[in-house]
């Protein structure tokens, strides 16, 4: 009796949360697929199954392969040094320097403002000539560049926003972090004459490990989420060099009303999300298993 | 049907509770206006509703502002799909086989039955009427319309020593200005470029410019077919290439369409093409004395047009269409025309509004506003075609392709036109 | 805490101290240089928006043009019941489900679990196409609802407070139940306040994420009556007549500004509930 109480409480309780996860997670990622491989309804022609066309086309289609190939750009460019530099600031801030109060604002202050709106301000930041970067460079003697608008450098601009954005954050769970790790830790390592970089380096690394995955999985979350930016700087521009796959979906299904190809571009999207998050749900239960 | 009849029927209550009189025949029209929300436009179109219903008080105009182009066509086509749209909306020009396609607008023929009405649809610019009609059908009437033309700052003119008062008439005196006007410090670094044409966002429809002057159209009117890799469209593009690698009087790369009009104030370019709706933005500040004029000519003249139209969409009752036309036709007069374009800085849309009292002493006051005008008898109709984003996409990649030099021009406008084509095959009938 | 109280052998010393600390300000200077010069910008001149001169005079014409170029007082009505809407929701909703992961046994927990944690990374940011779908369907398209209903269930508020519950001796729940107390009324007196830092703690991060989500918004609303101030801040970037940094700027600190101003005054307490909502 109290066990079968057990089951319909259980998920008496788990219903409304479940309700809305099933119509505004599950089903639409069920229903992208199955509208990937029906054609787009326009005016009078309904839609029709049209089999893996979709998929076809996308194969064909080299402004996906470059969104794709930007995408793994743009994570491979954020992720790295977003993580290093969280690190880095958590440290720095931990560590009681001069004003910490005022770096910690420093470097969260990115989280609080809207991406949209800074992305206006990074734009004059790479202005030619008389942008920030410009009157900086220019100081030095040098030559004038034409950041966002040349294909060599614009999507390392846009990884340079999304860095700034994205490590004051990670910082926070690094501090956190940091303020568990107990003090005797560190007092048996300097009794054992260990010196600073070793103690960084064999310590508190490893302590930081778990926390070093949860930010990874969040950077890697955020670098197929993260394109205001994009569509405030540089719209995918010069020549889709700076494209990333959920702009491009963005730009299929909300310019072009293709919804269907748009479809079967976010099943991409979630493939690859979904395969990150069965890696994280394993790794989340052999944590659990080693408490 | 349910829904809309109790809506009519509570509409007309409404109607009932604050006129007894009127509310039997009175049609609603609402109408999508796309303007970022506040500013000085509402209150016009606002007023333009108010004094229109005076005259027509059967007719309720209710103006919707529904934010820029972009989302107003997507709420419009929205509207559209589950069966409520707005009986009129302005719209992009090149919209057109966009609402077409989608089934979503009636012809204006249907609303053109006497002389006058005749008369009326004929009173337009033609180059305004090109983006409006296809297969022998009006489907838009010109409102709020513009055209690419280049400033020029006059100081800088002088002190490169040429005549501050006569722009570039040719590609070659843009180029020979455009040389004089680029400003080298001693190690090379440019401090002022002669000319500055932007190719972000929408390169397109500047480029179209240079293809107009090299004397070729880049689609066919049926909006089935582009001419992207005519060797005419090489060469404009070539031209436009050369500016910044052969002759270097232009930043290389992709420029910023948003910071054109700043780098311009900042005396970093000395001449830049933009938008006559940047008229108003140039004159408030400009700390110069600058100048507007046509767009050089290549083999000819020429610009395209931009900007939007009216439109008639389909799902409304036929008496709403018609108050809706009747509106169209009521603001579209030559008086109001010219206001509209006083007010708003777009270029008015029918010859004989340039004739009313009211532009005369307007454009006597402020000459630069005529030069759209003067222009007009060269511009094409703005590029548009069914799928019209993902083929203006195909041709904006192609630009910036050849721009940051990953391309040869001739490369990127046969890439360019293949994929244009592969789009447009399913429309070719 | 105690890390606080004593200073840890580790920390740098002598010149490193001196580099560091220098490395570290150089670092916070670039970070914090977009609202600087969102700061210097929207008090000054537009002529002064690219030259920076301390001679420059001092002006509020800036926010003034901001404040009439959009109906910015609607927009942070808006802004505040969509984050106010989702944050009640979302207490509510992972509440609740949290409570059944951490305290019942129940079939298809282990299923539902993972169903959840999928949200984590395939998140309705990214299908956006098919939920626009749906919100046409249910007639919301253009609403406050419309934005916050794909966020109202969340596998993050879900997961951090199964694990906070997770901690709750079994000792008091017991003794609640002994004293004849129900489910519901348990959770609601003994797991939620014993929860509350993570409440603030989550609350701030939902808060922060949902003030400056933009690109969902965009898609699903198109009128004044349901935009959030991130949409309306949009409409000066696509301007037809080019960017105007100023009103840029004033329009950013503007609507920014009371959470950054909530940060600045409460900082300590907002970086330490990110810090308890990060990792149990």
């Amino acid at each position: 009796m109290r066990r079968i109480d057990a089951h319909v409480h259980g998920w008496l309780l788990l219903l409304p949360a479940m309700a809305f996860l099933a119509l505004f997670t599950h089903w639409p990622a069920v229903a992208t697929l199955v509208d990937s491989f029906y054609s787009t309804p326009r005016g009078s022609r309904p839609a029709r199954f049209v089999g893996a066309d979709n998929y076809a086309v996308m194969l064909d289609d080299p402004v996906f392969w470059q969104s794709v190939a930007n995408n793994l750009w743009f994570a491979v460019g954020t992720i790295p040094v977003s993580i290093a530099l969280a690190m880095l600031m958590a440290l720095w801030v931990n560590d009681r320097l001069a004003g910490r109060a005022w770096l910690r604002v420093a470097f969260f202050t990115p989280t609080i403002l809207p991406m949209i709106a800074v992305a206006n301000i990074w734009l004059f930041f790479y202005t030619p000539q008389y942008g920030l970067l410009e009157q900086v460079t220019g100081l030095f003697g040098l030559p004038s560049h034409n950041w966002l608008g040349s294909r060599d450098t614009a999507l390392a601009c846009v990884i340079l926003v999304a860095i700034w954005k994205e490590a004051g954050f990670f910082m926070i769970f690094y501090l956190a972090a940091l303020q568990q790790i107990p003090p005797s830790l560190a007092e048996a390592a300097a009794l054992e004459g260990a010196s600073r970089a070793c103690y960084l380096r064999r310590v508190v690394l490893p302590l930081l490990m778990p926390t070093t995955m949860f930010v990874l999985i969040n950077a890697v979350i955020n670098s197929f989420r993260l394109v205001d930016h994009i569509i405030v700087m540089t719209r995918g521009g010069p020549d889709n060099v700076t494209s990333l796959l959920l702009f491009y979906v963005y730009e299929v299904g909300f310019k072009f009303w293709d919804t269907a190809y748009a479809a079967a571009l976010t099943m991409v999207l979630v493939v690859v999300l979904a395969l990150v998050a069965l890696g994280q749900y394993l790794f989340l239960e052999r944590r659990t298993h080693y408490q | 049907m349910l829904v809309q009849m109790l809506k009519t029927a509570g509409l007309a209550a409404a109607g009932a509770a604050m006129s007894v009189a009127a509310a039997a025949q009175t049609v609603e029209v609402p109408f999508y206006f796309p303007v970022a929300v506040g500013g000085p436009i509402t209150k016009l179109i606002d007023q333009y509703a108010t004094d229109f219903s005076k005259e027509h008080p059967s007719i309720k105009v209710t103006p919707i502002y529904a934010g820029t182009y972009q989302e107003t066509i997507v709420k419009a086509l929205t509207a559209h799909k589950s069966g409520t749209p707005p009986v009129t909306s302005v719209l992009l020009s090149t919209d057109m086989f966009t609402l077409i396609d989608e089934d979503a607008i009636v012809p204006i023929d249907n609303f053109v039955k006497t002389d006058a009405d005749r008369a009326w649809l004929k009173s337009f610019f033609p180059a305004f009427m090109t983006n409006s009609q296809t297969d022998g059908k009006t489907w838009g009437v010109p409102f709020q319309r513009s055209t690419v033309v280049l400033y020029w700052n006059k100081e800088a003119f002088k002190e490169a020593g040429l005549d501050p008062e006569k722009p570039p008439a040719t590609w070659e005196e843009q180029v020979e200005f455009a040389r004089k006007l680029t400003k080298r410090d001693a190690a090379g670094n440019v401090s002022q470029w002669g000319v500055q044409v932007p190719s972000s966002g929408f390169p397109y429809w500047l480029f179209q410019g240079f293809t107009t002057q090299a004397g070729v159209e880049l689609m066919n009117q049926a909006g089935d077919t582009t001419y992207y890799d005519r060797p005419e469209v090489v060469q404009a593009l070539q031209y436009m290439v050369d500016l910044s690698t052969k002759h270097k009087v232009m930043a290389p790369g992709v420029i910023e369409w948003g910071t054109t009009p700043k780098d311009f104030f900042e005396r970093k370019t000395a001449m830049m093409w933009t938008t006559t709706g940047n008229l108003t933005n140039v004159r408030a500040n400009a700390k110069f004395d600058f100048g507007v004029a046509m767009l050089p000519a290549g083999k000819r003249r020429g610009s395209p047009t931009g900007g939007g139209n009216f439109y008639i969409f389909k799902k409304s009752t036929p008496a709403q269409q018609e108050a809706a036309a009747t509106f169209i036709k009521w603001i579209t007069t030559p008086e109001r025309a010219a206001q509209w374009g006083i007010d708003t800085g777009y270029v008015a849309v029918r010859p004989d509004a340039w004739e009313t009292p009211a532009m005369k002493k307007y454009v006597e006051g402020f000459p630069p506003a005529a030069v759209a005008r003067d222009q007009l008898p060269h511009a094409v109709a703005e590029l548009s075609t069914h799928e019209n984003q993902r083929v203006t996409k195909a041709l904006n990649d192609g630009l910036q392709a050849a721009l940051t030099g990953a391309k040869t021009p001739e490369q990127a406008m046969k890439d360019a036109q293949a994929e244009a084509a592969r789009i447009l095959r399913p429309y070719k009938r | 805490m105690s890390a606080d109280a004593r200073l840890s052998p580790f920390e740098p010393a002598g010149i490193g101290r001196w580099l560091e600390t220098i490395a570290a300000w150089a670092l916070a200077i670039l970070w914090a240089l977009p609202l600087l010069y969102a700061v210097w910008t929207a008090f000054h001149p537009s002529e002064f928006s690219t030259r920076f001169d301390l001679g420059a005079p001092l002006t509020l014409q800036n926010f003034a043009n901001a404040w009439d170029a959009a109906p910015f007082a609607r927009y942070f009505v808006n802004t505040v019941a969509l984050v106010t809407l989702i944050l009640v929701c979302q207490f509510v909703l992972c509440t609740l489900a949290a409570y059944a992961f951490a305290r019942y046994r129940f079939a298809g927990a282990d299923l539902a679990f993972f169903l959840v944690l999928m949200q984590l990374m395939v998140m309705p940011d990214i299908l956006i196409v098919e939920n626009y779908r749906t919100m046409a369907r249910l007639g919301v398209l253009d609403s406050i609802p419309a934005i916050a209903l794909p966020y109202v269930a969340s596998a993050f508020g879900v997961f951090l407070l199964r694990q906070t519950f997770k901690t709750v001796p079994r000792e008091l729940d017991e003794a609640a139940r002994v004293e004849g107390a129900g489910s519901l009324r348990i959770l609601l007196r003994v797991y939620v306040p014993l929860a509350r830092p993570i409440y603030l703690a989550y609350g701030l991060v939902s808060v922060s994420h949902h003030w400056n989500n933009f690109l969902w918004p965009l898609i699903v609303t198109n009128s004044v009556e349901s935009r959030p101030l991130t949409v309306g801040l949009q409409i000066f970037s696509s301007s037809d007549q080019g960017i105007d940094w100023s009103i840029i700027t004033a329009a950013t600190l503007l609507t920014s500004g009371p959470l950054l101003l909530a940060f600045l005054l409460f900082q300590r307490q907002f970086v330490q509930s990110f810090m308890r909502a990060g990792i149990r």
